[in-house]
């Protein structure tokens, strides 16, 4: 096994980890700020990819469904916060699970309704694809560099968006006291709106990046609305940094492990057994790694002590 | 509320001389698909009434259901696999073959989701609250990644059983035979349920929910509670999904999904939280729903998202709720 290959797949977790980032920095956002548990995240991802596969077949433009999707995801996001997420923070954690998988089923069946059963493809823009050569010689897609650029970019605007801004403040203040921050004269159901469009956005972002590589379908944002909670809850629910931490962790875990577990098991077992074994290993892997962090912290690494 | 009581009781009490009257009038019309529909039913209401257990008196909410149903389904489905092509499960440490029984078959699938109830509960209740929303399930794509790559069994595509199997003195092969035996395994574990609430056990494992901090205060350990509720929720889902299984003849990696363990929430949401007929409700409106608006159009899960949103959003007892008014309380 060669040094190039293990950059490479380094490579892949760091891309896959910050895509992730993206859906779970606004779960966290949202848990963190309103308390909501939301299923339907993973809708607002297939809605985002929607959006910029529709954009990109009519206009030709990469940059234009980009900002479709975070245009569009946003949007819906607001909409469905004011007609339905709204009502749904003084309730108990059953009926959010309840609604939101509600509004799976009706975001799911409506875009089959809307776009059919069959994938959209959404092609990489023509200036960030084949491949690039890094130092030592080795040949990356340029687009996943890319998008490990943007994953990062995101976050540092986020962290800055936070720590250094007047809503940045007042999120904040929300996450710790609801009720001063209303009575300081805050519109606390605006806040609450917007932050719920700025999850949803950033997951309209990972669904239209991530559909360039993958193809754009319905279902495509559970699989990873699972994963991303994964990284949530290891990370500490409401915690962005442990959204970050969690992300990388997650992204080389599932990847590194789906190449070195088999390879592992291989040396000690028959070729055939250690690749099953391997193999079903690498696939549970990251959900392991879930259940020994909840257990020995059972609020994730960087959660508020319970 | 005594005339609360009594209305759920005859809400209750219809319900399952629905559930009786309308296989038994297929029987008569000779429409056997009905009679799989309400053999249908009763293995989800099982099901959900495993689930209520946890969740309508012990509190927790677990996105994990799935695993005990998949577990059900898959002893159901290794038994009967190697009894078909007649090889042992293991040789080592001892010979132990396959099986056609049904009854042996539920007893397996009882005792493996106790056991995988009881290590998943002594794991998941050191967390609340969402962290055990999603502990469960982590545990649940844990066993459905396992199942998928599980080649022995049929991995993805999983394994076909050709003959329904046997119970003694009966022809489950006969739909109403089979019905029978559903509905007669769904009645057991009501009466159960319903001896389980008023025990000494139900009423602590209730305070246990409420006020967690009254029941240690008295000498009861709230954790211990909640871990024997959840491994008899565990085994009963367990149960049914051997069930499950038998009925379609079939079982896959699907049966451990995490929409499936939504599903089973759904039932329970849609019937009553902690009603004791809560679960039947919910798995015969669910079914009829799925039968009848699938009927009407492809996209009919749009309108069942509609529905229970409807539900959560202003029907917060459930049908049973709405039918029986508010005799239980619970939060």
């Amino acid at each position: 096994m060669s040094s190039i290959l293990i950059i490479e797949q380094v490579l892949n977790g760091l891309q896959f980890g910050v895509m992730l980032f993206l859906m779970a920095a606004g779960l966290t956002l949202i848990f963190g700020v309103m308390g909501l548990i939301n299923l339907a995240h993973g809708s607002l991802y297939m809605v985002g990819a929607f959006a910029a596969a529709a954009v990109a077949a009519a206009t030709g433009s990469f940059l234009l469904a980009l900002g479709a999707a975070l245009a569009v995801a946003a949007a819906v996001g607001a909409v469905v916060e004011v007609a339905v997420i709204r009502r749904l923070y003084a309730t108990d954690h059953l009926d959010q699970v309840l609604a939101t998988f509600a509004l799976i089923l009706i975001f799911s069946e409506g875009t089959r309704y809307l776009f059919g059963s069959f994938p959209l493809y959404l092609d990489i823009p023509d200036a960030l694809s084949g491949p690039v050569t890094l130092p030592g010689r080795i040949q990356y897609p340029l687009y996943r560099l890319a998008l490990i650029g943007v994953g990062l970019a995101v976050a540092l605007g986020l962290w800055l968006l936070i720590e250094r801004t007047r809503i940045g403040i007042r999120i904040r203040a929300g996450e710790n006291d609801r009720e001063m921050i209303a009575a300081l004269g805050v519109d606390i159901s605006k806040l609450y709106t917007l932050v719920f469009a700025l999850g949803a956005a950033l997951a309209g972002l990972a669904g239209a990046l991530v559909g360039a590589i993958q193809s754009v379908q319905v279902g495509m944002g559970e699989p990873v609305l699972i994963l991303a909670f994964v990284v949530i809850v290891i990370g500490g629910i409401g915690s962005i940094r442990g959204a970050f931490v969690g992300a990388i962790l997650v992204g080389l875990t599932d990847t590194l492990g789906g190449i070195f577990l088999p390879e592992f098991f291989k040396l000690f077992m028959e070729p055939a057994a250690g690749t099953q074994v391997g193999a079903s290993l690498a696939s549970m892997a990251i959900y392991i790694l879930m259940s020994a962090v909840l257990v020995w912290r059972p609020t994730g690494l960087f959660g508020a002590r319970a | 509320m005594i005339g609360g009581m009594s209305r759920e009781f005859w809400v209750n009490f219809a319900v399952l001389a629905g559930l009786v009257a309308v296989p038994l009038w297929a029987l008569v019309a000779d429409e056997p698909f009905t009679i799989t529909l309400a053999t249908r039913v009763a293995i989800l209401a099982l099901a959900a009434v495993g689930l209520n257990i946890a969740l309508g008196l012990g509190g927790l909410v677990s996105l994990g259901h799935a695993v005990f149903f998949g577990i059900g389904g898959y002893a159901m489905g290794i038994l009967a696999h190697h009894a078909q092509t007649y090889t042992a499960v293991t040789e080592w440490p001892m010979l132990i073959e396959g099986t056609k029984s049904m009854p042996v078959i539920w007893l397996v699938a009882v005792v493996a989701s106790a056991l995988a109830a009881l290590v998943i509960g002594v794991l998941s209740l050191r967390t609340s609250g969402v962290y055990f929303i999603m502990i469960t399930l982590a545990f649940g794509q844990m066993f459905f990644y396992f199942a998928i790559s599980w080649s022995a069994y049929g991995g993805e595509d999983g394994l076909s059983i050709y003959v329904r199997n046997g119970f003694p003195g009966l022809n489950t092969l006969v739909p109403i035979q089979f019905f029978g035996v559903c509905f007669a395994i769904l009645c057991a574990v009501l009466w159960l349920n319903a001896r389980l609430m008023r025990s000494p056990f139900g009423l602590a494992l209730n305070a246990a929910r409420q006020v967690p901090v009254r029941v240690e205060t008295v000498g009861l350990n709230p954790m211990r509670l909640k871990l024997v509720a959840f491994v008899i929720s565990g085994a009963i889902t367990g149960l049914a999904g051997a069930l499950f299984a038998d009925l379609n003849r079939f079982v896959s990696p699907t049966m451990f999904s995490w929409q499936f363990s939504g599903e089973i929430i759904i039932l329970v949401i849609l019937g009553g939280v902690g009603r004791l007929f809560g679960p039947v409700v919910g798995a015969a409106v669910f079914v009829v729903l799925e039968h009848w608006l699938g009927g009407l159009t492809e996209f009919w899960l749009i309108w069942l998202g509609v529905i229970l949103l409807l539900i959560v959003l202003f029907a917060r007892g459930g049908i049973v709720g709405l039918l029986a008014g508010r005799a239980v309380a619970h939060d």
